[in-house]
């Protein structure tokens, strides 16, 4: 992906005398990274500084590097950061491995098997796609409450299951999955499901990751359903204890700063590691030019 | 063996439903697969949000409070009073000045990101991860570092403490709509958590431009920069920037996390549709009857929304499926 860089945008830029536009290019990309990186070094310094460091007029560029502040963190009597630390991550894990199997199995359907109807089928999950999910909750809470599943796991997790979205993504990549694979699966005498197993699954890996690292994303980054769901504070996920410490005036700030550096180093590194397969999941998710 | 017998008994099954194209099926029943591998989720679909909707439908013309089987049919009352709250259309006023604000913002600055890494020759990945990276965060914790580290109004805050090297004034970001400062917070939280991510779609647009178009262009005498821009990647960008454009409309519409979290939810300003919903539904009365006309009045909205900007700009023109 790196190395296709067009021939024809070099060759202008050399004919152009290139050092000097290259050195500005580089200029202002570095300036945008800078900014854009500003906000991770607040978030480190400031949890790992005291709080008249944070508060003081007088700004260090460094902080004193209170490692303590981890452990007061998590013996905090008034959060309990460990246990919706704990939640999110039950929730995040089986909300990727929940929607993956459920939404690929059902795009692949939809791409791929010869149904008359399949298209209607299509349609009508389509149909879901406009009405946005964060319109239905209030709907979603009647009926999730209505189960008595509220502040349990089953209420956070369940109803993020069936994401129309995600199914829309795994049709739309199905639909390029070389048949040529699939005919190897025929002549092998495999039906629907064998092939599925044995063929596609194992060959669109890249994919299901790319897919796998945004569906956790969202779901520990998730907010206003876990609030809504999450009433009890021993349900809270982490982005609702954050969001309390917000309000809550006995929290200090080294310890809301921690907290939030904690909460987002998970997934920075996630992130970094994974990084290759989630640009090309999302540049193949069919939203492309 | 038992490959050939196979084929040979699996073909003559479906022979009705497609005998032209009897070679490319795998084995086994079309139909009774395409539901065993979409049934699970059409079921959850059905359960989770086609209920919902429909369950939401109806309570919006009960009085429904604190309950969720309603007796009461109010008829439009509902909808009168949701469209008569001066909190539930001054939201849609708010959302109104957001996505004036974030989707051209977002756009072009995803773009600029875009053109300025694809005109990099090396470490492009480096900068592309760093410009990408802010999408890991949540709203939530970018919310905190910017209500609590940026813009906290008063001095110890980064944007204070920079402007007061200037010799300006302490200045209430959040704290008072007149002027409306709290705008910036809220627009640049946002540009910073989602421009890396449609960053990446204009890359991969970029990308896609043919070489050839440049060096037509070329020789018929486009200067590179400006020229080139406006006449071939713009135009060649259009499907992606439909995407784009109709994507951080939808995400505009659905605001609420960083709200909730930046703005007092006591204050009277600067409320999203959302947490006006949110509020109503499940604040101090539990109204489900009005939350739910207020739904319904925001889903229509939406879809409106999105069927006209599909009719002008032709969305799905150049990116259909198939």
């Amino acid at each position: 992906m790196t190395t296709t860089a067009p021939q024809v945008g070099r060759d202008s830029r050399k004919k152009r005398g290139g050092v000097l536009g290259n050195t500005g290019l580089y200029i202002a990309v570095s300036v945008a990274a800078l900014l854009f990186l500003l906000p991770f070094y607040l978030i480190l310094r400031n949890s790992l500084s005291t709080d008249p460091e944070i508060t003081g007029e007088n700004w260090k560029l460094l902080p004193s590097f209170q490692w303590g502040n981890i452990s007061e963190l998590f013996n905090d009597p008034t959060v309990d950061f460990a246990k919706s630390m704990w939640n999110s991550t039950v929730i995040a894990v089986s909300m990727t491995v929940g929607t993956l199997l459920i939404c690929s199995l059902a795009g692949y359907g939809l791409a791929r098997i010869p149904y008359k109807h399949a298209n209607k089928v299509f349609y009508v999950v389509l149909a879901t796609l406009m009405v946005p999910t964060a319109v239905t909750f209030v709907p979603s809470f009647v009926l999730v409450s209505s189960l008595g599943w509220i502040d349990t796991y089953r209420g956070l997790i369940i109803p993020g299951l069936f994401s129309g979205f995600t199914c829309f993504l795994f049709r739309q990549y199905f639909l390029g999955f070389p048949k040529e694979l699939e005919e190897a699966a025929r002549v092998d005498g495999l039906g629907y499901w064998g092939a599925y197993w044995r063929i596609v699954v194992p060959n669109s890996l890249n994919f299901f990751a790319a897919m796998a690292t945004i569906t956790f994303i969202s779901g520990w980054n998730a907010f206003l359903w876990p609030l809504v769901i999450g009433q009890d504070p021993s349900s809270w996920t982490v982005q609702v204890a954050l969001s309390s410490f917000m309000t809550n005036q006995t929290v200090n700030f080294h310890l809301i700063f921690m907290a939030t550096a904690i909460s987002i180093l998970p997934l920075v590194f996630v992130f970094l590691f994974l990084q290759r397969w989630l640009v090309q999941g999302i540049a193949q998710t069919g939203i492309k030019g | 063996m038992s490959t050939t017998t196979t084929r040979g008994v699996a073909q003559p099954a479906p022979a009705k439903a497609a005998p032209a194209r009897p070679r490319r099926r795998l084995r086994g029943n079309p139909t009774f697969n395409f539901w065993l591998f979409t049934g699970p989720f059409l079921v959850g679909l059905a359960i989770f949000v086609f209920v919902p909707i429909v369950w939401s439908i109806w309570l919006s013309f009960f009085d429904a409070r604190f309950t969720v089987t309603p007796s009461k049919f109010v008829g439009l009352d509902n909808y009168k009073s949701m469209l008569t709250n001066p909190n539930f259309t001054g939201s849609l006023v708010t959302f109104t000045v957001f996505a004036a604000l974030i989707v051209p913002l977002t756009w072009a600055l995803s773009l600029a990101l875009a053109m300025l890494v694809h005109r990099l020759r090396f470490m492009r990945a480096f900068f592309r991860s760093v410009f990408f990276l802010p999408t890991a965060v949540s709203y939530v914790a970018a919310a905190l570092i910017w209500k609590m580290s940026i813009f906290t109004g008063v001095r110890f805050g980064l944007m204070n403490t920079v402007l007061g090297w200037f010799g300006v004034e302490n200045i209430a970001y959040l704290s008072d709509p007149n002027p409306p400062w709290y705008w910036l917070v809220i627009v640049t939280v946002r540009l910073w958590l989602q421009a890396g991510f449609y960053m990446i779609l204009f890359l991969a647009a970029l990308q896609n431009i043919p070489a050839e178009l440049y060096e037509a262009a070329a020789i018929d005498g486009a200067k590179p920069g400006w020229q080139t821009f406006r006449y071939i990647t713009l135009p060649q960008l259009r499907a992606t920037s439909t995407a784009v454009i109709l994507l951080l409309l939808v995400a505009a519409y659905q605001a609420f996390d960083e709200f909730f979290n930046i703005i007092s939810t006591k204050a009277t300003w600067g409320q999203t549709p959302l947490m006006i919903l949110y509020k109503t539904a499940l604040g101090e009365n539990q109204d489900y009857g009005a939350g739910s006309a207020g739904a319904v009045i925001l889903t229509v909205l939406i879809c409106s929304v999105t069927l006209l900007q599909g009719k002008f700009m032709g969305f799905g023109r150049g990116e259909d499926s198939k």
